[in-house]
């Protein structure tokens, strides 16, 4: 039988905020344990939550960039369960009345567009950190963590395979981290993922009954994860067993999901409206302060790439990623004065993949958008040929030095003294005469010899196509 | 809507609350007593009626992101009952 996968995704991303949802404390990583965590995020009796304002704002940046709309009516309301890192016995979260509605993200996956729908995203508070290992059989409990603002972002069950998943939750982290919102890094768990996979024979309606996969920290391990769920449902199936609704955890060095809570304790959380806090209202003059401040979205600054600069659509995906790497392409453009397209390639080719092979971002990079400028310019005004531009490069990349300073001093400048390479020309036609006769005979491909000898000879600094223009001429004489 | 024995007894449980034997019974016939009187209430028609979120009529105040609260751990650990190595420590609990 031929199945069908059906994926949706719940992602938890770390909002970027200086306190907590609820209190005053830091949200810093990495401190001393429990130094973070105040009466409120430990829920002593009698303190009250107040709302951070940030945590909204930030909120309402996401609503707005996924195009939802956003809730003039919010609710905070206590979902209960027990659990050690939860002190209050309850996590206050948004059930009935989320802060952000219905959007949508637009995904790109084997060439095509796909728009996946996004049901919710909810403000909430994150738990504290449990450490299993060796306190006498105790459980430590370190809550610094308690208390962290999450926007909880679910989508729609879209997703038809895992690679679909991947590209989803790599567009929203590109996302989160191109606004600002989230740091996005997923090993201190600023951006974290729980995949809901069912299965049902393809042509079907109804959905088949679907398992969790919880906490799945990387990329990499979301598609091994659910291409090992997906596996697992329809080997059970077609061995005549049924898929539970359960929660399982995926167990990256065996690569299998395992359950993690029976049914018989399926969590029943007892939502209901927290009286501690009030509806959050948001109102008109408050949205659109925030919409001023907006950045240009990249799906925006996409399109004007390709419009403005005529860029093809694979660069301008690229430079349109991220702000930083968007606004490296646009200064060393406008430094350069150089052609978009040759500006953009330098900057998705050589660049890229130095940086890639150092492990660095665009905002670390060695050579300053002004120093590849420099090299754009004498590139563009003809000082020296595309293949001398890659030498200088990589003394741009191990340097301080300009890409004028580098030129004048390796003795780069392009030749483009006729003079100079006639006499070159001349050389070489006298000391391959061979050639010449299988040339004149008809056979073009002789020419690439000549031009090869020309260049070497000159140490690749001959303008090429001067060298060509004087080589046709001397070899038709 | 009335209760069974067996819903008492699973809401006891998820509000880890231990509860004699001999008082189920009593219990069900409470808390049913409590959600007919529900069941009595949503004979009213509230078409027209938002859902009430909280009985005070006003929004929620917002506070700015700023650190406002200092370490204090060392007095929030001296009145928990066992803590160590900066951590609170509570009974082994294992999903």
């Amino acid at each position: 039988m031929e199945w069908e996968t059906v994926i949706g995704l719940e992602i938890h991303t770390q909002l970027a905020t200086q306190s907590k949802i609820f209190s005053g404390a830091s949200t810093a990583y990495g401190a001393e344990p429990n130094t973070q965590a105040c009466a409120v995020d430990l829920g002593l009796p009698g303190v009250l939550p107040v709302l951070n304002e940030e945590a909204v704002r930030l909120a309402v940046i996401f609503g707005m960039a996924i195009e939802a709309n956003i809730e003039p009516y919010s609710v905070f309301a206590r979902k209960n369960y027990f659990y050690p890192d939860l002190p209050k016995g309850y996590q206050i979260s948004q059930m009935d009345h989320p802060i952000v509605g219905q959007g949508h993200l637009d995904i790109e996956v084997d060439g095509e567009t796909k728009r996946i729908g996004i049901t919710r995203a909810h403000l909430e508070e994150d738990a504290g950190k449990s450490l299993h290992e060796s306190f006498h059989g105790l459980t430590g409990i370190d809550l610094n963590r308690a208390g962290t603002p999450l926007l909880e972002i679910v989508s729609e069950p879209d997703m038809r395979s895992a690679k679909e998943a991947v590209a989803y939750m790599r567009k929203l982290h590109e996302l989160v981290r191109y606004l600002g919102i989230c740091d996005g890094n997923m090993q201190e768990g600023s951006f974290r993922c729980d995949a809901n996979v069912s299965v049902r024979p393809k042509g079907q309606q109804a959905f088949g009954t679907r398992a969790e996969i919880k906490n799945i920290n990387s990329f990499k391990f979301v598609e091994k994860a659910i291409n090992h769920e997906i596996e697992r449902q329809i080997e059970l199936i077609e061995n005549g067993g049924k898929v539970v609704q359960e929660t399982r955890l995926y167990d990256s060095v065996k690569d299998e999901t395992r359950s993690m809570r029976s049914k018989e304790e399926a969590n029943d959380y007892r939502y209901f409206p927290d009286p501690d806090l009030l509806p959050v209202l948001i109102d008109e003059s408050f949205k659109s302060q925030i919409k001023a401040s907006l950045p240009e979205l990249p799906q925006a600054k996409k399109h004007r790439f390709k419009t403005d600069y005529q860029l093809d659509d694979e660069s301008a995906t690229i430079l349109t990623t991220s702000r930083p790497l968007a606004d490296y392409f646009e200064s060393t453009l406008k430094t350069s004065k150089s052609e978009p397209k040759l500006c953009a390639n330098w900057i998705t080719g050589d660049l890229s993949a130095a940086l890639n092979k150092a492990g660095l971002e665009i905002t670390d990079s060695p050579i300053s958008d002004e120093r590849l400028a420099g090299l754009l310019t004498r590139i563009s005004d003809n000082t020296i040929s595309g293949k001398i531009a890659k030498q200088v490069f990589d003394l741009l990349w191990q340097s301080i030095a300009t890409a004028d300073e580098i030129i004048a001093e390796q003795g780069l400048k392009q030749i483009t003294d006729t003079g100079a390479i006639e006499a070159i020309i001349d050389k070489i036609i006298a000391d391959n005469q061979g050639q010449v006769e299988q040339y004149r005979s008809g056979k073009d491909k002789v020419f690439a010899f000549f031009v090869g000898q020309v260049m070497k000879e000159m140490k690749g600094k001959a303008n090429p196509a001067e060298v060509n223009k004087l080589l046709k001429t001397k070899l038709q004489a | 809507m009335s209760l069974t024995a067996n819903d008492v007894t699973q809401i006891a449980h998820l509000a880890r609350l231990g509860i004699d034997k001999q008082d189920i019974v009593s219990y069900t016939k409470d808390l049913s007593g409590i959600l007919d009187l529900m069941t009595q209430m949503s004979e009213l028609n509230t078409d027209n009626v938002d859902p009430m979120a909280h009985p005070m009529d006003q929004a929620q105040r917002l506070r700015a992101d700023s650190i406002s609260e200092p370490d204090n751990r060392e007095k929030f650990m001296s009145i928990a009952p066992q803590a160590e190595a900066g951590l609170y420590l509570v009974p082994k609990v294992i999903e």
